[in-house]
């Protein structure tokens, strides 16, 4: 491990690469901060720029950096504005926002970017050690598990999609399946489901599918509802006084050591992620509290908001686990970087230590250098970088909008590429309008060439379904997928039995 | 019917179209060696589609158990709140986004670019044209030149005809 960690050290610390870390938390907290603009897009937007670089190691620094950024900058519009650019900081605008109302603005961002930085921190600390036995196991695993692994984590991200939703989240997992057909496949040779467009004998661009699911959608209805954007015209409280007292420290440090924790293991899970982790981190943390201290918590608590900032960085670094050690995203960004990895010829998965361990390593050191500079550099910068939030809106919309546009068009150079960004934005639209998750759409978009290439090859060897039985572990996966998918039907169909106090009878 | 049950049938009616084209259209063409093979390259979407009906139908009937609806707060996204929204604005910048798209080849990038970033301005209500002008025509140089000369990039900056 020290070996590994030398050599990436050597590679981060690289003056071009450093720049790169910089840069990418720069950009992101800037446009993370912006109310439409979640990672998922800013990364889709930077993508076109990490391929360019060329240098794979560089490029996921670069994309990382950016994801840090944009969650830092996420909880930065939530304590000033109220106005969370991120879901993942939904929850530290319950005691962020109140703080900065009495006048606490500074002290907030203090304690926010301390909890994240420790959040990151000891997630890397995690990663760095579970990674490298994960893959160790991973490595056993043969095509015939890696399907079944896929189909329990499609399975896994329906089932946290919420009561009475997933159903919903596996129609759209079945929908970015159905997409992910379209296009010439390397397994077959032969273009399927393109209509005779030349324009769709390539599939469908995984850039312009992420901007139309996250970006467009977003940025549309900020126009439709000026309400969603509002707080971009107040401009944001004064901030002052950065420091925080030495009980305050006090009070916040075993939350972040238990957040850091929890929310590290709740990001390696698919389909759980850095929003689940903040809200679950900030209710375990308001249940533990005593007296006073639970009276405090959505009024301006120091815990409150030291739980929800340390559980989602802890949960970003978390859900690199599964992409770097099985190559399968469980969260829309960590599928979106997927995506960047394989167009830059990086196949993440269990041999990424062996055969690019200056990859692995890189993205770990660049991890702590991210949390850093967070730390150091964008916190005395904040006051100036929040005069973003006083861009007005007619200035803003159109060039979000823009900046989706050149995101799909200069990876693909086709303005029919522009075309089909708008028609499938449409559609998002009156998707989300209509309560359907759309993450889970892109991630079976993503994995759904995988999948269908590891299903074919177990069927090719065991000339027929019989993997399924000959292969105890591929069975187990198959059955926890199942069991993942029924169970919340299950439980809550049980609950209102027994509500209605008719017996179950089983 | 609400919008989602809508939105579950069209899906079905998808897959019924998609499923058509993999049960019956594609397997005609498949040479005879790779006929010997256990998967088809229609296997999977012949899955997919059985699937997508199944999934479908049981969103369409309402068969999951719904949750209590939450409290929907003034900024999330609500279908009941549609009339209030300003669907005028969105559809004109949608309409200005096809313009661009169709534009870019023949108008160039520092044109077209300028155009849009101003009418989508323009349809959102900024009236300030002496700032809005100049701020779109440096936008979109900057914008050309990072992608141009940083990216390596090529992008036609000028019209066709020059």
């Amino acid at each position: 491990m020290l070996e590994g960690f030398l050599i990436g050290l050597s590679a981060a610390i690289s003056p071009f690469n450093l720049a790169m870390v910089v840069g990418g938390c720069l950009i992101g907290t800037f446009i993370g901060m912006l109310p439409g603009l979640g990672p998922m897009s800013i990364i889709a937007i930077m993508i076109p720029v990490a391929i360019t670089l060329g240098d794979p190691t560089a490029a996921l620094i670069l994309l990382a950096g950016v994801y840090y950024g944009a969650i830092f900058g996420g909880s930065t519009s939530s304590i000033l504005l109220n106005a969370p650019g991120v879901a993942g900081t939904v929850a530290t605008s319950f005691d962020g926002y109140p703080m900065a109302r009495r006048g606490q603005a500074g002290k907030a961002l203090t304690i926010a970017a301390i909890a994240s930085f420790a959040g990151g921190t000891l997630g890397a600390v995690l990663l760095m050690i579970f990674a490298p036995a994960l893959s160790t196991v991973a490595l056993l695993f043969h095509s015939a598990e890696y399907f079944a692994l896929m189909v329990v984590g499609l399975s896994a991200i329906a089932a946290f999609a919420g009561t009475g939703q997933v159903a919903k989240a596996l129609m759209m997992t079945i929908l970015g399946l159905v997409l992910a057909t379209v296009g010439e496949g390397a397994l077959f040779n032969m273009p399927r489901f393109t209509m005779g467009l030349m324009d769709l004998q390539s599939g469908i661009s995984f850039i312009t599918l992420a901007m139309a699911m996250f970006a467009l959608p977003e940025a549309l209805f900020l126009v439709m509802n000026p309400a969603r954007g509002a707080a971009t015209q107040s401009g944001g409280s004064k901030i002052t006084n950065l420091r925080i007292t030495r009980d305050e420290a006090k009070a916040i440090a075993p939350v972040i050591g238990r957040q850091s924790v929890q929310g590290f293991f709740i990001g390696v899970l698919p389909g759980a992620g850095a929003t689940i982790a903040s809200f679950l981190g900030y209710a375990v943390e308001r249940n533990i509290a005593k007296g006073a201290e639970q009276e405090e918590f959505g009024k301006g608590s120091v815990k409150g908001l030291a739980a929800p900032e340390t559980a989602n960085n802890a949960a970003c670094t978390g859900s690199f686990v599964p992409l770097l050690t099985l190559g399968i995203p469980g969260s829309g960004t960590t599928a979106i970087l997927l995506g960047a990895l394989i167009a830059l010829n990086v196949t993440p998965g269990p041999r990424l230590m062996t055969d690019e361990p200056q990859v692995f390593w890189a993205v770990i050191i660049s991890m702590y250098i991210g949390n850093l500079i967070l730390l150091i550099l964008n916190l005395p910068l904040i006051p100036y970088i929040a005069k973003i939030l006083a861009i007005p809106r007619n200035y803003l919309i159109p060039f979000i909008l823009f900046f989706t546009l050149m995101g799909a068009y200069i990876g693909q150079n086709n303005a029919t590429e522009l075309l089909i960004l708008v028609g499938l934005g449409v559609l998002a639209t009156i998707l989300r309008f209509a309560d359907y998750p759309l993450a889970p759409l892109l991630i079976g978009f993503i994995l759904g060439t995988m999948l269908e290439d590891n299903f074919a090859r177990s069927m090719q060897l065991y000339r027929g379904l019989d993997f399924i039985l000959e292969r105890p572990m591929t069975l187990a996966l198959l059955v926890l997928a199942a069991l993942l998918v029924l169970l919340p039907s299950y439980r809550s169909r049980r609950a209102r039995k027994r509500a209605e106090g008719v017996a179950d009878g089983d | 019917m609400a919008l989602d049950r809508w939105i579950a049938l069209v899906f079905i009616a998808f897959c019924c179209v998609y499923g058509y084209a993999a049960f019956f259209t594609m397997d005609q063409l498949l040479p005879p060696f790779m006929q010997r093979n256990p998967v088809w390259p229609s296997t999977f979407p012949k899955i997919l589609a059985v699937l997508g009906v199944i999934v479908g139908l049981i969103v369409l009937f309402g068969l999951e158990q719904p949750a209590e609806a939450k409290e929907k707060s003034a900024t999330d996204i609500n279908i009941a709140n549609l009339r209030e929204y300003k669907l005028g604005q969105a559809g004109l910048l949608l309409l200005a986004m096809v313009l661009y798209a169709l534009a870019l080849r023949p108008f160039g990038f520092l044109l077209a670019t300028t155009l849009f970033l101003t009418g989508g301005a323009l349809v959102l209500g900024e009236r300030k044209l002496h700032i809005l002008i100049p701020v779109a025509l440096i936008a979109a140089g900057a914008v050309w030149y990072l992608v141009e000369e940083v990216l390596g990039i090529f992008l036609r900056p000028l019209p066709g005809f020059l």
